[in-house]
């Protein structure tokens, strides 16, 4: 069966949406020896990333292992992860 | 291993026999142009450089010049110019000389017009494709293959389909004695830390760092959000979310093996396996440097979806999911989106693309020749004067 979501790196707080997903959706996610299941609280789109575990303001966002930016305020689990709660920290010209 | 390539007077290997109609200017562009649509059979790139260009830019510009007219895919090429600019025919013809590439020159200024010099241009383009007609493809290693690695259009797929099936396939190439080359410096932004560690040496992981910091204060230096080109708008509708997100996905292109070597745009390497390109992001102008560095082919990753070719270098299109690989069958070689429709997997899609390359390398056309993709850029550093 295919895969609803893909779970990259062991150290990953979010999760890939591989179909379109909707709200109140179980999600099982899995990579060696660690597993995780959530439920939705958002429509994910195809491609897009949702939080496996609460994420605290601040916090880094990690996929495939690294930082992919910090949380701009509380991302909750199952919540869609994308440019509305997240601020890259790469090539910022407008913070000096 | 081996495949069917052409083997050069200087020893190197092309996997194409091209014309090349090649204008030094910009001025003579329309009439490169012209020469190569009545003579079937040639190639012509069209740019917007030759003259302005002074120190750093002006040496790039000749590099990439001379880099992608004395490639071995171009067995002969035509160099056409108007008179009065800075790189004329003869600067470049003099370089092609040294590396021992048939070349003929001609200019605007001196055949006496546009309709005279597409005449005379159009007799030596007729003379330098009678000669090449007669090369045969012979039997050369795997070794001497150099591929060019590429996204465009990237989405949230490309780091989990495409780039790192295709990094099985540069692991492939690297493992057979030969060089695969990553670039777009801008999308190595935030992932400087994992590069560094696969090295070969100090000096080559304090290159990685250099480039990459360089990459970032150039974008700093325009005193805004790099975020509003990075990621691109259409990468962002994708899913992904910042410039470290996209960088951790393209870099997955360039496999698991050592990085050997850091190469300037358009440079020659003088490593094998593993090397970096420092570059721009922009497809074209990077396809044209990895193409001048010496890559004979390129395999090029998209999530949205790209239509590009090369004048010279097959291009091999890498869809990431199966959504738009149906969409633009005509567009894309093969898709990968395989791997997460639970169809395929990383290693059979790597495994795939490493076969489609030595198919490629040997004379099988790819979507973009078929279509006539010709797409052309050079990266020129500026200012322009």
């Amino acid at each position: 069966m295919q895969e609803k979501a893909i779970l990259i790196d062991k150290k990953d707080n979010v999760g890939t949406a591989l179909c379109q997903l909707e709200s109140g959706e179980s999600i099982h996610a899995e990579i060696e020896d660690y597993a995780v299941d959530i439920v939705l609280l958002q429509n994910i789109p195809f491609g897009h990333k949702f939080a496996l575990k609460d994420i605290q303001q601040g916090e880094a966002v990690i996929k495939y292992g690294e930082s992919i930016g910090l949380a701009t305020n509380q991302i909750r689990q199952g919540e869609h992860v994308h440019v509305h709660n997240v601020e890259s920290q790469k090539g910022r010209g407008d913070k000096r | 291993m081996k495949f069917l390539g052409y083997r050069r007077r200087n020893g190197r290997v092309g996997i194409r026999n091209h014309v090349l109609i090649f204008p030094t200017i910009v001025c003579a562009a329309e009439v490169a142009r012209m020469i190569s649509s009545e003579i079937p059979g040639t190639v012509h790139a069209i740019h917007g450089c030759g003259c302005g260009h002074i120190g750093e830019d002006k040496e790039q510009v000749i590099r990439t010049m001379v880099g992608f007219t004395g490639h071995p895919n171009v067995a002969g090429v035509l160099l056409v110019g108007n008179g009065c600019e800075l790189i004329t025919p003869e600067v470049i013809a003099g370089e092609l000389a040294e590396v021992g590439q048939r070349v003929e020159t001609i200019s605007v200024q001196e055949a006496g017009g546009t309709t005279k010099c597409v005449e005379e241009g159009k007799r030596l383009a007729e003379k330098l494709l009678t000669e090449v007609s007669s090369v045969n493809r012979e039997s050369v290693d795997v070794s001497e293959l150099t591929l060019g690695l590429e996204c465009g259009g990237s989405d949230a797929f490309s780091g989990l389909t495409a780039n790192p099936a295709l990094g099985i396939a540069s692991d492939l190439l690297v493992a057979e004695g030969g060089t695969a080359i990553f670039t777009e410096t801008t999308e190595m932004l935030g992932t400087e830390q994992v590069l560094a560690k696969r090295a070969a040496d100090a000096e080559v992981g304090k290159r990685i760092y250099e480039i990459i910091a360089a990459a970032e204060a150039k974008a700093k230096s325009m005193g805004v959000d790099i975020r509003g080109s990075q990621p691109s708008p259409g990468n962002i509708a994708g899913g992904l979310t910042s410039i470290e997100e996209k960088s951790l996905g393209c870099i997955r292109k360039g496999g698991s093996t050592t990085i050997m070597q850091v190469v300037k745009y358009a440079e020659r390497p003088t490593k094998k396996g593993l090397l970096i390109m420092d570059g721009t992001a922009l497809d074209i102008m990077s396809n044209t440097g990895l193409i001048a560095s010496g890559a004979q082919i390129i395999v090029f990753t998209t999530g949205r979806g790209t239509p590009v070719g090369t004048p010279t270098a097959p291009v091999i299109k890498v869809s990431t999911n199966s959504v738009t690989y149906n969409k633009m069958k005509d567009n894309i070689d093969i898709n990968a989106g395989v791997i997460v429709d639970g169809k395929g997997t990383l290693q059979s899609v790597g495994q795939q693309i490493f076969d489609e390359i030595l198919e490629v390398a040997s004379g099988k056309v790819t979507k973009a020749e078929i279509l006539g993709h010709r797409e052309f850029d050079i990266h020129s550093l500026g200012p322009v004067l």
